[in-house]
């Protein structure tokens, strides 16, 4: 799909994204996953115990990772979204930033479309652009990558340093390598233990 | 002209301060919101403490996500609304606290009754119960300041024993709801 807001370089793939951002964690770092592909993918990186992945709720993943950040204030807090989801609860962005928690790290894939309900286009793919609203929630830490290296030199930055940010990553159109288990008892268990709550 | 008032006469003046004692014993220590009048001595009671970390959130849902990450990560959370709120959360309730298991906390001011003055409120009250019995949180409505403590703490206790969403329903019958006054 036709990337007209976000960048002119080439499109990522989530999963191929996904997997380099999680191999950057070194510190037990909580990752929160978004609704449908964003958490299949996350799913598909390896079962890490401090992985969280949310099956029903959309658009809640920023604010799950905001809940956890601020309990858990030593540990960093990864957020993965989709551009749908976020639209949907863009709110967020506006508390996350007068909350301002010092470890909260989220990445939005943007493909422009509601891939999971069949491909149809979001306002995204029509040129919404997520991190100008970002910007104007009041999120000074926030950028497009331009390609996987810049990437994952926006993430180092972002893991290295104090304070919210969002980068968002101009996402290709091909599906999830992968379906989450549909055992939510077991997911919330399994990431509690994972990040010393239980 | 019509003046509205917070408050009624038929109160337990007290009521705020005892749900903040309640909270403090339950561990309770996140407090996320969205506004609301009748609420505002407890909202204002949370954010003179601070024991609480307090969030003020743009919709139930998000509230309601932010307290449940907050729990997973081990520090117990209470989302405040008031009815119509709690009329957004539907699929958020179902899919998210109870079925993962997340003994969210909500308090939830009753309007639609006893004397509301906009027929829309009235409506939406009527979908509240239902929506709680049927997205599996557990609930309970206090009406009366001398039943206060025991009812909130017994709730909040068998939310986290059972790792059940529960909300308490603030009865104008408590707090004096919202009037319209001439």
């Amino acid at each position: 799909m036709q990337q007209e807001t976000s960048t002119s370089a080439g499109l990522m793939n989530r999963f191929e994204v996904t997997k380099r951002i999680v191999g950057m964690l070194k510190a037990e770092e909580a990752v929160i996953g978004g609704i449908g592909n964003t958490n299949f993918d996350l799913w598909a990186t390896g079962q890490r115990p401090q992985n969280f992945y949310m099956l029903g709720s959309m658009g809640l993943a920023f604010p799950i990772a905001l809940g956890v950040a601020l309990a858990q204030p030593e540990r960093n807090v990864v957020a993965l979204e989709g551009d749908g989801s976020l639209l949907m609860q863009v709110g967020c962005l506006a508390t996350i930033a007068m909350v301002a928690p010092t470890n909260l790290k989220m990445i939005v894939f943007d493909n422009g479309m509601y891939q999971i309900t069949g491909g149809q286009k979001a306002a995204t793919g029509f040129g919404a652009d997520l991190i100008a609203m970002a910007r104007g929630a009041g999120l000074a830490e926030c950028a497009w990558a331009a390609d996987e290296n810049d990437l994952e030199e926006k993430f180092a930055r972002a893991l290295a340093t104090p304070g919210p940010f969002l980068i968002g990553v101009p996402t290709d159109g091909k599906k999830a390598v992968a379906t989450t288990d549909r055992d939510p008892p077991r997911l919330r268990e399994s990431f509690m233990r994972g990040i010393g709550a239980k | 002209m019509l003046a509205v008032e917070g408050r009624g006469s038929v109160a337990d003046a007290g009521w705020h301060e005892t749900l903040i004692e309640v909270f403090k014993g339950a561990g309770i220590s996140l407090v996320t919101y969205v506004p609301d009048n009748v609420l505002r001595p407890l909202i204002d009671g949370v954010h003179a403490d601070p024991y609480f970390n307090v969030v003020p959130t743009t919709r139930e849902e998000e509230a309601v996500g932010i307290a449940s990450g907050s729990i997973m990560a081990g520090v117990n959370a209470a989302v405040l609304m008031q009815t119509s709120g709690l009329a957004t959360l539907a699929n958020v309730l179902a899919s998210l606290p109870s079925v993962y298991q997340i003994p969210v906390v909500m308090v939830v001011s009753e309007r639609g009754v006893l004397g509301e003055f906009n027929r829309g409120q009235a409506l939406v009250a009527k979908t509240m119960r239902p929506i709680l019995d049927s997205a599996g949180v557990d609930h309970c409505t206090i009406r009366r300041g001398d039943e206060l403590r025991f009812m909130a703490e017994r709730t909040i206790l068998q939310a986290l024993y059972t790792r059940t969403p529960a909300a308490l329903i603030l009865s104008p019958l408590l707090t004096g709801g919202k009037t319209i006054k001439k």
